[in-house]
């Protein structure tokens, strides 16, 4: 006892130290410009949310809830052209934002995991090359082409699709239509937005199929598995965070895609859950549409309906985080 | 590593050798004139050796002589590497495995690998690592507990984890984690197990568990170990092949009973590698 008591005595532990360093001069300097940088992304679209709220917040005041839930657009004029009364509510745009969105992510996501895993394990040399440019490409395509694209040529082969679903799978509610209007549907707005992620889905999955630890790789085909096999027990469970994560890209690209919408999205406000029936809603196109000729109250209005979709796709994002953190880690 | 020639002779000459050619393991595996290449590199040039059945040989080399290459020449691996080329024949019961028509897949199921870095696979549990094989490989098993723990058993990791079959591999230590690659080799039942070095990324106590195991294991199959560490050779194998590259491609200079390669080698190249005079 005495000894241990000795000993605590004299080694007292001592508090621990500060331990600095003196950055040189250009550290400091690159540390500035990097802040400056990283910073300057963060303001600018803290900016436009400031903005946003200040212009939407007199219509959100006024219309409250209603305003995400109730689909009238109005703007009643006396003879005048005074405003007499005006309603604005999303709720059709917001329903037919998702429907496409996730109309697009059905489509589009298996599609563009195949593309991956072909480009990944079963393209070689300049087949290989030539498919990543063109898939970058795509990513890079302005959404105006895709909209015309769509709207020229496409559209008429949706459409024949649609009339087929609708005929052997019309039981289904989903794909039922109070009138045989089967032009600018949900449906084929979902099907343009599928197109449009397939790239930035591709590439994502790509790249995390590509970082497969060779490793694994091995030791699966080392006991007699095959390709196919090898893929499912290794690969998907390596890459399934990518996937999400490309899946949640894409995801939030569609819900804000506006032009290629507008292109070929019938707009109505009136929440419409049959798909292939040609009357939809976006936020995105709703802004378009009504921008150019609005008064002064309703660019108000379309700025609250801006908030909503910045947060929407804030949301989604976050959401993604989450998720490839729950999915992710596991295979690795 | 400076290491007097009779201590290895004496280890490798302490052990009691194994006696080649029970039928029932087959006739084992044999190489006829094997060379590899890698784009237009030549690595490996006319290697033939003859592995027994039951017995286990060991390869050993300085680096860059090959010897990793030729044991990938064995179940097929070697063809992963893009630009990697092969001449000559490599016989598993007397029937060359590049044949045209031949299924890679069943000739990887006879002749497993563990390899130098321990890689079970980490989104399955250990029980699950075991039995991957037969998952991958689509076979049936009616009994997979059987299997699961005879498998364990004989590499020598049951009572490590038997209470924890439903935790997941990662979980283990880098010693277990290997003993759990050899189970999960086991699993499948190959004829023929290829050891890539795997004890070099080990520390002393799970490398002297791996050679009980290996010695357990030479009983039921044929076993082909690379290593860099002569002492493993000296106390695991019963033939040793030395494989050297004088900078061209690497050449297999001399296989004999292990005891002898230690003791009295006929190339003065071997002697000059086990005594230690360089390597």
């Amino acid at each position: 006892m005495r000894v241990t008591q000795t000993l605590g005595a004299q080694s007292s532990i001592p508090a621990a130290r500060e331990i600095t360093t003196k950055p040189r001069r250009s550290d400091q300097v690159f540390r500035f410009i990097v802040t400056a940088g990283g910073m300057s992304s963060l303001v600018i679209l803290g900016l436009i949310a400031f903005f946003l709220s200040l212009k939407g917040f007199s219509v959100l005041r006024e219309e409250q809830w209603s305003f995400l839930t109730e689909s009238r657009w109005e703007v009643l004029q006396d003879g005048e052209g005074k405003i007499e009364s005006s309603t604005f509510g999303i709720g059709a745009m917001l329903v037919g934002t998702f429907i496409g969105a996730f109309i697009a992510i059905i489509v589009g996501v298996p599609i563009a995991v195949l593309s991956a895993l072909y480009l990944t394990f079963y393209a070689r040399g300049p087949v290989k090359k030539f498919l990543i440019s063109v898939i970058d490409l795509m990513a890079a395509f302005p959404s105006l082409l895709f909209g015309f694209w769509a709207f020229i040529v496409f559209m008429a082969s949706a459409e024949y699709w649609a009339k087929l679903i609708n005929k052997y799978l019309g039981f289904i509610p989903l794909f039922d239509v109070p009138a045989p209007f089967f032009e600018r549907s949900p449906f084929i707005a979902g099907l343009v937005l599928a197109v449009m992620i397939i790239p930035i889905v591709t590439a994502i999955s790509r790249e995390v199929f590509d970082q497969t630890p060779l490793d694994r790789i091995q030791a699966a085909y080392a006991l007699g598995a095959s390709k196919l096999a090898m893929i499912r027990a290794v690969v998907i469970p390596y890459g399934r965070g990518g996937i999400v994560g490309g899946a949640m890209l894409g995801l939030g690209r569609a819900m804000g895609e506006t032009v290629a919408v507008y292109t070929v999205l019938n707009v109505v406000y009136q929440i419409n859950w049959q798909i292939l029936f040609g009357a939809g809603g976006n936020v995105a196109s709703l802004i378009l549409l009504k921008f150019g000729e609005a008064g002064p109250d309703e660019v108000d209005a379309l700025m609250a309906a801006g908030l909503v979709l910045f947060l929407l796709t804030l949301t989604v994002n976050a959401l993604s985080d989450v998720l490839i953190n729950r999915f992710g880690k596991k295979g690795r | 590593m400076q290491t007097t020639p009779s201590s290895l002779a004496s280890v490798a000459g302490n052990r009691t050798q194994r006696v080649p050619g029970t039928n029932l393991l087959g006739t084992g595996l044999e190489t006829r004139g094997v060379h590899a290449w890698f784009g237009k590199k030549h690595v490996l040039s006319d290697v033939s050796l003859d592995f027994a059945a039951g017995t286990v040989t060991a390869l050993i080399g300085p680096s860059g002589c090959g010897k990793s290459t030729f044991i990938r020449t064995l179940n097929r691996m070697h063809e992963f590497i893009p630009t990697a080329a092969l001449a000559g024949q490599v016989l598993l019961d007397g029937k060359d495995i590049y044949e045209s028509g031949t299924d890679v897949t069943k000739i990887r199921l006879r002749v497993g690998m563990v390899f130098q870095k321990p890689n079970p696979f980490p989104s399955m549990t250990i029980g699950e690592n075991v039995l991957s094989g037969l998952k991958l490989a689509q076979l049936k098993r009616s009994n997979t507990d059987d299997l699961l723990e005879s498998c364990l058993v004989r590499a020598g990791l049951w009572s490590e984890v038997k209470d924890r079959l439903g935790e997941h591999g990662g979980a283990l230590s880098g010693g277990q984690q290997q003993r759990l690659c050899i189970a999960r080799a086991l699993a499948v039942e190959p004829q023929v197990l290829l050891m890539d070095e795997p004890c070099s990324a080990l520390d002393p106590g799970s490398t002297f568990r791996i050679e009980e195991t290996i010695s357990e294991l030479a009983k039921t199959m044929t076993i082909v170990i690379v290593t860099h560490n002569m002492q493993q050779a000296a106390r695991v194998s019963d033939y040793t092949a030395f494989f050297l590259s004088d900078g061209g491609p690497g050449v297999m200079v001399e296989t004999a009973p292990t005891n002898k390669i230690f003791s009295s080698p006929e190339d003065q190249r071997t002697e000059d590698y086990v005594t230690g005079r360089f390597g």
